[in-house]
């Protein structure tokens, strides 16, 4: 598999800011998440009333030792923003990799060999994606009830439905390409045919839709916070964040604007980052 | 036909018909009959949609979508190979059937190197050693006068120019002695000066290595050249059958007549072209409608 993602030689190595500054903010998020018990000023958890809405390092009133100030129950918000990367990050990962999985091998199956496998693939498709996704999700995770796993159980399960459209696609497209009559004169088998030669050619599509579906499940996942369906309530989460910080947006407006940069720029860089991965690494394409 | 009958022959399609969905009012193939001797190249012409590449993806098992065979039989070496098994099939294909195909831009996997693409049939499905498909494809690709056959095998097919790359199908093609060969109007995509280098090395390369090739072209020059039996095929059906003299010299049927009026020729540059009458085509295809009536019956 090495050799399909490998750049060809002789190839001018252009500068790609997108990749690096998309790549450079998840790398940052990334370590945060990794070692938040060890950045992580303070216990996330850790509430203290007489320090509530402290505001950040830069205004009057600021108290040392709290960067990004509380919130209005007197929790670090930068400890906050920290341990929700970590929740962030596992979510999208995970959920991410799980609608991906399932998603594309679908939409190979469908694309690949079509007739009455496409066909039943494409109308669960369809009404699966006649669902209002949002609704969806919050529907699946009361029935689930609340956890990390419904979340990213909840996750996979609707978001699978944009790789197997997109995939299904692509591969039938691959399909058509005389390579893959080639590959079956030589007689290979449908399965390797699929694995060897029309996956690799699908790949670049699939990393740039698994790092756009990063980006949506991190927002999704901050969605079902807001509307407190996610992980228990005091869990350190952006969304949760988020609409705690919304009751005292007058009174401390840090606690509602780091977490929505954070979600922000996260999201944008996920996406950004896979945008950038596939303009450097498809053979084709450059 | 004039196959000497003590010889069996490579390939033997008798009576063989395809149709969409399976469905006998509409045959894309309609009781084709051809035969080709080992060692002998067979042409295929006639217009687009005539059915000339259907009959090679037939013989391979590679229809496209809902078409089916209705009715007939394809011996390979005096084998029905439409009775196998698929895995028996796929085995057979691998050992002694190669494809040269059409568009030499869509025939290599643009994600893989090209040496992989042609020692994979030698390794994975025939069981030699890495390092010995390896010699071999290099010797092959030296063969069809591809000048540093490392470099080309390291190399992605976006970096090798159409010339090259049909060099490299070439190459893959008679990578495993196959004994029949299907050349699916391999100089259709390539321009014309490009055309008669790799037509002559198609030639070369099947007198070389004896495999039965079955070539599939519009153009009656190209058959001139390379065939030594031809079929004309419209609509599916097949106008004439013979040596490929024996037809270009004196066509029987007034439709391959008219195809050989339409075609440029080197010999005689100054040749007034006529393109083939409507009232020729339209009498063929009425009378493959009623054959199609009958035959459905």
């Amino acid at each position: 598999m090495a050799e399909a993602f490998g750049a060809p030689r002789a190839r001018a190595a252009r500068p790609a800011p997108r990749l690096w500054l998309a790549g450079g903010w998840l790398f940052i998020v990334g370590i945060a998440a990794l070692l938040a018990p060890l950045l992580a000023p303070h216990d996330p958890l850790y509430q203290d009333l007489f320090l509530n809405r402290l505001p950040p390092f830069w205004a009057a009133g600021a108290e040392p030792g709290y960067w990004l100030g509380t919130d209005s129950l007197g929790r670090d918000v930068l400890s906050r923003l920290i341990y929700g990367a970590r929740i962030a990050f596992i979510v999208a990962f995970v959920a991410g990799t799980a609608a991906c999985v399932i998603g594309a091998t679908l939409g190979l199956l469908a694309g690949y060999f079509g007739g009455w496998t496409d066909r039943v693939i494409s109308r669960i498709v369809d009404i699966w994606m006649a669902f209002p996704p949002v609704l969806f999700a919050i529907l699946l995770v009361a029935v689930l009830g609340t956890g990390l796993l419904s979340v990213i159980i909840a996750i996979a399960v609707i978001d699978w439905t944009r790789f197997c459209r997109v995939v299904r696609a692509e591969a039938m497209q691959q399909r058509a390409m005389e390579y893959v009559d080639s590959a079956r004169v030589a007689g290979f088998s449908r399965w390797r045919i699929l694995a060897r030669e029309v996956l690799p050619n699908v790949m670049p599509s699939i990393v740039v839709l698994l790092s756009l579906e990063m980006g949506i499940a991190v927002i999704v996942e901050a969605i079902l916070s807001f509307v407190n369906l996610s992980i228990s309530s005091d869990a350190p989460t952006w969304g949760g964040m988020i609409a705690e910080g919304r009751a005292s947006i007058y009174q401390a407006w840090w606690v509602l604007v780091f977490p929505l940069v954070a979600l922000f720029l996260t999201v944008l860089a996920f996406s950004q980052f896979g945008e950038g991965l596939k303009n450097r690494f498809d053979p084709v394409l450059r | 036909m004039t196959t000497p009958p003590a010889v069996t022959p490579a390939l033997e399609i008798r009576n063989l018909s395809v149709a969409l969905g399976g469905d006998r009012r509409h045959r894309l193939l309609r009781s084709v009959n051809l035969t080709v001797a080992p060692g002998e190249v067979h042409g295929l012409v006639g217009e687009s949609g005539a059915g000339k590449s259907m009959i090679g993806k037939t013989v391979f098992g590679i229809l496209p979508g809902a078409a089916r065979v209705v009715e007939g039989e394809i011996h390979f070496h005096g084998r029905d190979i439409l009775g196998l098994p698929k895995r028996e099939l796929r085995t057979l294909r691998g050992r002694e059937m190669a494809l040269i195909p059409q568009d030499p831009l869509t025939a290599l996997n643009p994600s893989r190197r090209i040496g992989p693409q042609i020692t994979d049939r030698l390794v994975k499905i025939l069981g030699h050693s890495q390092a010995d498909a390896n010699r071999r494809a290099r010797a092959l690709l030296d063969e069809v006068s591809i000048r540093d056959p490392d470099r080309v095998m390291r190399a992605y097919p976006h970096e090798l120019s159409g010339g090259m790359r049909q060099r490299v199908l070439i190459a893959e093609a008679f990578v495993a002695e196959p004994k029949l060969i299907v050349a699916d109007e391999p100089t259709t995509a390539l321009d014309v000066t490009v055309q008669r280098r790799i037509l002559g090395l198609i030639a070369a390369m099947q007198a070389r290595h004896g495999a039965a090739l079955l070539f599939v072209t519009h153009d009656l020059g190209v058959v001139a050249k390379v065939c030594q039996s031809v079929s004309v095929l419209f609509g599916g059906h097949v106008v004439e059958q013979g040596r490929t003299g024996d037809i270009l010299a004196a066509p029987q049927t007034e439709y391959t007549r008219a195809l050989l009026a339409a075609t440029p020729r080197y010999d005689r540059p100054d040749a007034e072209l006529t393109p083939v009458a409507p009232k020729i085509t339209a009498a063929l295809t009425l009378e493959n409608e009623w054959a199609d009536m009958q035959y459905a019956r």
